[in-house]
This record gives structure tokens, C-alpha cells and sequence, in this order.
């Protein structure tokens, strides 16, 4: 029944998605930034789109219920990125427009005059975007195999889930991501806000009662620990998350669909509000941790499911699962049209010279999301991490490309291509080398205070990357131009 | 007018320390999640003043 139920939803959005696809010409910019021609809704919604994802609906329950008060910096982090957006995405709007720039690596090319500099940035987003496609896999996965009552393998799950967000992908586009995320926001509000009311209810009598409970049954679970997840790791994550937040290139590519400036400025006081439904995310992750004990590590994400399983009759089982299948379909589509633009403009077009205004580059960034899907298939198959750590490890990739970004809104950059792509490569090498080897700060300065080694080692390599970029700058020093006053916030 | 948005970027990153623990409970929550959720309406009131500020100068800078 559950499965039916998540079946039908699954048909259901991809005729939308292919209805929302037709008619439309088959150009690259159609197809991945829908002609620059979305108001403020759609851009509210593709902007908000962000807060719902599997990473929140599977994964933030998973943290609250496996971490405890660390989960707290989910609420934070985009918060403080709607803030940094009020100033930062006018002027790049301006920009993109006026050189009509369909993607973040053009952005970076053009301001840098380094097509070198625009390969490179492709290549940090599409590496950056894996991760977070595999969560989305990951999620859809335990959704279908929880929905199926075990019939389904783990294995089978996400190649199921995997195939219907290509499908999506390849007859829909943006117009369809944009008009799925309204019944996909209103179906996991919904969801998300009962259960985070029913459950505590149900189970505690109230939502203070079971913070009661869980305060008595675990003592310190609900705050930041004074080590590991600390007070230190929290702020060095939220700030760098904060950072990172619009330098995704789905980030970017929601800013290039909008139709006037405005729309940024207005979305940064109204998307902080739609964070707070997040906190209905953690209440249902708190009521787990005493109702279905037990889930370690990575297993701590079917912990909503598991929940699930034990309050209600199967069909509802269905209708949570259909909410959390949506939540992955829409960012899912997303990142991976993003990802196959990505290869077709910025990495295929330059390699081969191809024109990038014909129909041929589209087909191209079409063919290009079933290999991705595979790719990402793959690391899913193969990785045992958390829906939250494969999150923290995308962003702490992408932001790296904050110290470069940033620089071209001042008035004098004093960055020039060779030291964006020297800081780039530095940010890059240090998160790519811990995050292969598993090495932390603690473990390379034992000796240091611990509020040293518990800082995200994301925040440490932005620093070395913006020290490297500003020293190499110098050293080969040519000045970039910056923006005109007219274009800036 | 936008020396405002030190407020909310303040209080999560000065204020959360200081209130990092259960009691007391408000509304029912931890008052460390309590302290971040008014610290994202507080964001949220902060940008509104700021985006109308804005628009009420570059209309009068437009006349």
C-alpha cells in the first residue's frame, strides 16, 4: 500500500515535470535557467527549495536524534547565508545578466578574463555536487526500501530512485523543478509540521514534557558538548556553511532564473522565516531518540521512517514516504541539471569549441545526466556515511570558492586569475586530502587548544586558500577590474 | 539602517555561548534552541527593515 501510494506520487510528478517541459524551445538556457524569466514566487520557491531536501527531512531528524544539539546548526547556517544574500546576489544578477551567463563557471571566467579559471570552478561544482546528489539517492533509497516493508533491497532502492530523478531531469528541466517544489513544500510542510506535533504529543504528552524526558534520560544531549561537536565546531560550521550557501552552482544557476534584483532583496527577510519550520525537523528526530533506540552511525537517518513505522498504519507509511520521495526529486533534479550544464557549457563547449546558443549543447547537458547519475550511483552503492556528513562535506568543496567570488563585488579586487586559481587549488587540495585520509586538526596539533582542534577544517582551509590567493596575487600582480557602482547593492 | 544586521549575526555567534544549556525551558524548548530560533526571526524582522529602508532611499534617490 505504502508503496503504491509512492508510486503514483513518483508518475505523478514526472507528468508534471514533462507538462511543465513542453512547449518550451530546447535551448541551453531555457532548459537550465528558464529563460530569466521567473517572479519572485518561483525564485522564492527554487531559493527555498534548498531548506527541504532529503539532507532536512531524513537527515536533519537522523542528527537530532543521533547528535542532539549539534543538529541546532541546520537552523543557523542558511540563515546566515539569506543574510550575506541580500548583498551579494543583486550585483551578481546584474552581471550575469548584462553578459548573459548561464552558469557559475562563466561568472568566474568572465570576471577573472581566465577561461582556465572557468574550467576549474566547473570542475570544484560538479566534484561538489556528488556528494550531494548521493544523498539525495541515499534518501530515496531508505524511502523506498522502508515503503516496501523490506521487500525492496537497499541496493535496488536507489537504483529505482536514481532512474526516476533522471527521467525527471531529461523531459522537464527548470520550469519543471520549479512547479514540482510547490506541491513538494506543501506536501512536506504538511508532514513535516503534524509529526512534529503528533509525536511528542502522542508519545510525551507535549513538546516540553519530552525535552524533559530526553534531558533526564541523557543528560548535556540537547546542548553543544564542551568537546568534538562543540561550540567551536558550531560556529566555524555555520559560518562557513553560511559562506558556502549561494556558491553552489544550483545556488547560482536560481539566481540567474530570477526576473528583477529585487526578488533577492526580499527573499532575504522571507526565507529565514521558512527556516523555522526546521525546528519541527528536530522535534520529530527528539521524540525518536526514546521510541526506537538503538540506530548508530549512518542508520541514525531511517530514524523518521523507523518512527514512523511504529506510530502509524501502513498507508500513512506511504504518504511520508511520497512527501520524503518529492523532497529528494526536486534538489535532486536540480543538482543534477546543474551538474550536466556544468559538462556541456563549461567543460565540453570549451574543450571542443562548440556553439553554446544551439540546440546541440542541450542535447549534450541531456546526455550527460544519465553518466552523472550513474557516477553518483556508484558512490552511493559503495559509501557508508550519514545523509548530514556527505552535506558538510560538499559544502566545505564549494565554498572554497568563496574567497574568489567575494573579491569581484569590491571596489578594487586584489585578487587576479592566477591567485584565484592558486587559493582554489589550496582550499581543494587540504579538504580532499583530509577528507581521503580521515585526518583532523586534532590529530595533526595534538597540542593545540581544543577549541583549535574541534573547528571545522573546512573554515581552515578557506583561510589558507584566501592567504594563498592574496600572496600569489601580489606576486604576479595584475589587478582585476571590479564592478561599476551601478551594479553593486 | 544596516548596522542593523550585526544584531542577529551577533547573537548567533556571541550569544549562542552564553546560553548553550537545557534550563530554563521556554515555550516548552531548550533554551540554547530557544536563543537560535529568536535569533532567525530577529534575522528575519532585521532584512525586512533593511530591504524597506533601501527601497525608500533609492526612490527618493530616483526622484
Amino acid at each position: 500500500m505504502a508503496l503504491l501510494i509512492i508510486a503514483v506520487t513518483a508518475a505523478f510528478a514526472l507528468a508534471l515535470g514533462l507538462r511543465a517541459g513542453r512547449g518550451r524551445d530546447l535551448s541551453l538556457e531555457q532548459w537550465s535557467v528558464g529563460g530569466r524569466g521567473f517572479g519572485s514566487l518561483l525564485v522564492f520557491l527554487l531559493m527555498a527549495g534548498e531548506t527541504y531536501t532529503t539532507f532536512t527531512f531524513l537527515g536533519g531528524v537522523g542528527w537530532a536524534y543521533g547528535k542532539g544539539g549539534p543538529a541546532m546548526y541546520i537552523l543557523v547556517y542558511l540563515t546566515i547565508g539569506f543574510i550575506l544574500s541580500y548583498w551579494m546576489l543583486p550585483p551578481l544578477w546584474a552581471y550575469a545578466k548584462e553578459h548573459r551567463l548561464l552558469a557559475q563557471p562563466d561568472y568566474f571566467a568572465h570576471r577573472y578574463r581566465s577561461p582556465t579559471l572557468g574550467v576549474v570552478v566547473a570542475l570544484v561544482g560538479v566534484t561538489a555536487l556528488v556528494p550531494y546528489l548521493v544523498l539525495q539517492f541515499k534518501g530515496l533509497g531508505i524511502i523506498v526500501a522502508a515503503a516496501s516493508g523490506g521487500v525492496i533491497g537497499a541496493a535496488t532502492a536507489i537504483w529505482i530512485g536514481a532512474a526516476i530523478v533522471t527521467a525527471y531531469v531529461i523531459v522537464s528541466g527548470v520550469h519543471g523543478s520549479a512547479w514540482t517544489a510547490t506541491i513538494k513544500d506543501a506536501a512536506i510542510l504538511g508532514v513535516v509540521v503534524f509529526l512534529g506535533i503528533y509525536l511528542p504529543l502522542h508519545y510525551y504528552g507535549g513538546i516540553g514534557p519530552m525535552f524533559h524526558a530526553v534531558d533526564a534520560a541523557r543528560p548535556g544531549f540537547l546542548t553543544l558538548p564542551p568537546r568534538g561537536l562543540s561550540m567551536a565546531w558550531f560556529e566555524s560550521t555555520v559560518v562557513l556553511n553560511g559562506l558556502g550557501a549561494f556558491m553552489w552552482p544550483h545556488g547560482f544557476a536560481s539566481v540567474f532564473t530570477a526576473r528583477s534584483p529585487d526578488t533577492f532583496r526580499r527573499n532575504a527577510a522571507l526565507l529565514p522565516l521558512y527556516q523555522l519550520l526546521i525546528l519541527f525537523v528536530f522535534l520529530i528526530g527528539f521524540a525518536a531518540i526514546l521510541q526506537v533506540p538503538g540506530l548508530r552511525g549512518a542508520d541514525s537517518d531511517l530514524a523518521l521512517l523507523r518512527i514512523a513505522q511504529v506510530t502509524f498504519p501502513p498507508w500513512f507509511l506511504g504518504v511520508i514516504g511520497a512527501a520524503g520521495l518529492l523532497t529528494a526529486l526536486v534538489p535532486g533534479s536540480v543538482i543534477l541539471m546543474s551538474a550536466a550544464t556544468l559538462i556541456a557549457n563549461n567543460l565540453y563547449a570549451p574543450l571542443t569549441g562548440a556553439r553554446r546558443d544551439g540546440r546541440g549543447l542541450a542535447l549534450i547537458a541531456r546526455g550527460a545526466v544519465p553518466v552523472v547519475s550513474l557516477v553518483a550511483v556508484g558512490f552511493t552503492l559503495r559509501g557508508g556515511s550519514a545523509i548530514v556528513s556527505l552535506l558538510l562535506m560538499g559544502y566545505n568543496i564549494v565554498t572554497q570558492l568563496f574567497p574568489s567570488f567575494i573579491w569581484t563585488l569590491s571596489r578594487r579586487n586584489p585578487l587576479n586569475a592566477a591567485g584565484a586559481l592558486a587559493g582554489i587549488a589550496t582550499g581543494i587540495a587540504i579538504v580532499a586530502w583530509t577528507t581521503l585520509t580521515g585526518v583532523r586538526i586534532a590529530t595533526l596539533m595534538p597540542g593545540a587548544p581544543g577549541w583549535v582542534q574541534d573547528l571545522n577544517i573546512g573554515m581552515v582551509a578557506l583561510v589558507a586558500n584566501a592567504a594563498v590567493a592574496l600572496a600569489v596575487s601580489a606576486l604576479t600582480a595584475r589587478r582585476q577590474p571590479a564592478l561599476a557602482p551601478a551594479e553593486r547593492a | 539602517m544596516r548596522f542593523l544586521v550585526l544584531l542577529p549575526l551577533a547573537g548567533f555567534l556571541i550569544g549562542t555561548p552564553l546560553v548553550n544549556r537545557v534550563e530554563p525551558f521556554v515555550l516548552g524548548l531548550p533554551l540554547v534552541l530557544a536563543w537560535l530560533v529568536f535569533c532567525v526571526l530577529v534575522t528575519s524582522v532585521v532584512m525586512a527593515l533593511i530591504w524597506r529602508s533601501d527601497r525608500t532611499r533609492r526612490a527618493a534617490g530616483g526622484r
